[in-house]
């Protein structure tokens, strides 16, 4: 009999921790085989779905950190009061950990961006003994903005971690600038052995490669992660395709030199 | 096992057929065409073989017999979700040669592209095909440029000559109804078409440079998205989830999937206002290179089956057999 792939589950919530205004992490119970880079469909009968990326993997919870920008997310901040959620998944290819093992690995997320690299980053921050060096660059609008405040904090004490805004009103401790201008003062060893994983909104993403390019890192040492309108995640309805590749089945995690060669 | 059976015998064994399956075959809808005092000829479920139309080519393909325009996935009760039925009768489905191997594609989506399609699944499984062979090209068919005018992949052929009917049974269980029903037996061979007056010719050398060409930008005024293109085609596969609610408070309802298109607006927003493939023409491009190009990257043989439908239909005499025709063209020009 084949699994029905449609069918939502019912996944308690945990916990829910609040960044900012309009962005949570939910904890949300599960068990079972995660990667980082992979996705739920967050499910509100009557609105529809969401693909949502995992941004925490635990032994019996996943983190799911969510924006609200629209009608699923909206319901999903209203209603979520000591309930739980609708989802289905895992889906997507998500990070292979050990394509970065042995290598100088520079990460740079913009925004929400950080939540599919947090188990990346968080994997490495805690066996730096299995990279040659480890830097995260992390973007945001504002200060008001910032995600995941504790775990950079922690990060700092063990990693490389360039934090900036855009643009800050007062004092802020975090730099000011886009992720892009710190690209060019990163202290690499050897470029061919290093690799950088990129992810945020599609300028940010376009411009940061371009920097990586430009310094010297091969294109194939280039990892990214794409977002597309999605429905199903099964590599059905279409939405997500580009070209030949479907951002729900092939991806959401690509290589630079397939990246590049998708034509929207 | 061929057989030469008349309209009368044909019928009486439709009528046993029908008693275990249902049969969607292309009828006659009067003054339901796309103009006015026009007939529309689409799937429809039958008893007699005399509410067929074999004459005619039918503008919607049989897709919608084994993929529902609109389908319930499961329905939400308090807190709950229940799977919904699956249609129990088994089924048959009349269709063409091009449109059988259409099947081939619809199987390998969504059967093959990733996880197996549960639903899909629960009908595929329970349909039989009957060909109708093609005895004359209709227009706009390319059948023979794609390699889709023959096929063997059917329980059972049907051609249609004047008063009889020219049979052959691979199915075992209707081969002894045949047999038993004393019906002449001679050897037959399906009709199919050797040319068409449209035929296509897809270079060698086609890639994805071919997106810088200019000639995607005629297409930017004269294609208005409307999708028909889409919808009537055989190896369209794309749909968008629904959520229905019969109640107010929104405590009961469905989700279903309902066909989608590529060529209409909204296909690739996301939230904040993001959209990929603004354009009509970028979006004529996206569905010419998949059927001619991508897919075949992906699957090793093309998806366009030649049915000709999407230039049936299209309201703006849009030409996709002329358009892959244009595609050497745009080679030449974007390798300069
Ligand atoms: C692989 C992947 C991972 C993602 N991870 C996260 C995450 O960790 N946190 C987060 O906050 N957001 C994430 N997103 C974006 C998130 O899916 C959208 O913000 C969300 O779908 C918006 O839904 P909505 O109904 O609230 O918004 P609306 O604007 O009301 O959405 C309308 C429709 O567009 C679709 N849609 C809108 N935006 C997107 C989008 N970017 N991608 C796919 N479909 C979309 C929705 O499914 C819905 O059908 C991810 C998207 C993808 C593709
Ligand atoms: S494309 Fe070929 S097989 Fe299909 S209806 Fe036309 S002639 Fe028949
Ligand atoms: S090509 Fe024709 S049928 Fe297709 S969307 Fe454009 S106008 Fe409609
Ligand atoms: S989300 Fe449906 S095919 Fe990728």
């Amino acid at each position: 009999m084949i699994r029905n792939d449609y069918v939502p589950f019912v996944s308690e919530i945990k916990d829910v921790i609040k960044h900012t205004d309009i962005e949570y992490t939910f904890r949300m119970a599960y068990v079972g085989e995660v990667k980082p880079g992979q996705f739920f469909e967050v499910s509100i009968p009557k609105y529809g779905e969401a693909p949502i990326s995992v941004s925490g993997i635990g032994k019996d919870f996943i983190d799911l950190t969510i924006r609200r920008v629209g009608k699923v997310t909206d319901e999903v901040f209203e209603h979520y009061v000591g309930d739980s959620l609708l989802l289905r998944g895992p889906y997507g290819n998500g990070f292979d950990i050990n394509i970065y093992k042995g290598r100088e690995l520079v990460v740079i997320a913009g925004g929400t961006g950080l939540s599919p690299v947090r188990g990346v980053v968080d994997y490495f921050s805690k066996h730096t003994d299995e990279v040659e060096s480890l830097t995260l660059i992390s973007g945001f609008k504002k200060p008001n903005d910032i995600l995941f405040s504790e775990d950079l904090a922690r990060w700092k004490e063990s990693m490389n971690v360039i934090l900036t805004v855009d643009y800050a009103d007062g004092d802020t401790e975090c730099q000011v600038g886009l992720v892009t201008e710190y690209i060019p003062k990163l202290k690499l060893n050897n470029k061919n052995n290093t690799t950088a994983i990129v992810v945020g909104p599609p300028a940010m993403m376009k411009f940061s490669v371009q920097g990586l390019l430009n310094i010297g890192i091969p294109e194939e040492n280039i990892w990214v992660s794409q977002e597309r309108k999605m429905c199903c995640g099964l590599g059905k309805c279409g939405h997500c395709k580009i070209g030949d590749v479907y951002v729900c089945l092939d991806g959401p995690v690509f290589n630079y030199t397939k990246s590049k060669t998708l034509i929207d | 096992m061929g057989y030469i059976a008349t309209n009368l015998e044909l019928d009486s064994f439709m009528s046993e057929l029908a008693k275990k399956y249902r049969i969607f075959a292309p009828k006659r809808f009067v003054n339901s065409g796309i103009f006015s005092d026009t007939d529309c000829i689409r799937y429809g479920e039958i008893s007699s073989v005399n509410e067929m139309v074999f004459d005619e080519k039918s503008q919607y393909s049989f897709k919608e017999t084994i993929l529902p325009i609109i389908q319930t996935l499961f329905f939400f009760t308090e807190g709950n979700t229940n799977e919904a039925d699956i249609p129990q009768k088994d089924i048959i489905v009349f269709l063409r040669s091009c449109d059988m191997h259409g099947v081939k594609r619809l199987d390998d989506m969504y059967l093959n592209n990733g996880p197996a399609d549960y639903y899909y699944h629960q009908i595929r499984d329970k349909v039989k095909f009957i060909l109708m062979g093609c005895k004359q090209s209709f227009e706009n068919c390319f059948c023979v440029s794609m390699g889709t005018n023959r096929t063997d992949r059917y329980d059972m052929s049907i051609d249609q000559y004047d008063d009889i009917y020219r049979i052959d049974c691979k199915n075992k269980v209707w081969q002894k109804q045949l047999d038993d029903m004393n019906i002449p037996q001679e050897a037959v061979t399906p009709a199919y078409v050797t040319e068409n007056s449209t035929s296509v010719s897809i270079p060698e050398n086609l890639d994805f440079t071919v997106t810088k060409s200019k000639m995607w930008d005629e297409y930017d005024t004269r294609c208005i998205g409307c999708g028909r293109c889409n919808f009537v085609c055989p190896t369209c596969t794309c749909f968008s989830m629904q959520d229905m609610f019969y109640s107010e408070n929104g405590k009961v309802g469905e989700r279903r999937r309902v066909w989608a298109s590529c060529m209409v607006d909204g296909f690739t927003d996301v939230a904040g206002g993001g959209s990929y493939r603004q354009k009509k023409g970028q979006r004529m491009r996206f569905k010419v290179l998949h059927k001619v190009h991508d897919y075949k990257q992906r699957n090793g043989y093309h998806m366009c089956v030649g049915c000709g439908r999407c230039d049936d239909i299209c309201p703006e005499y849009i030409s996709f057999s002329n358009c892959i025709n244009k595609l050497s063209k745009a080679m030449k020009e974007v390798s300069k």
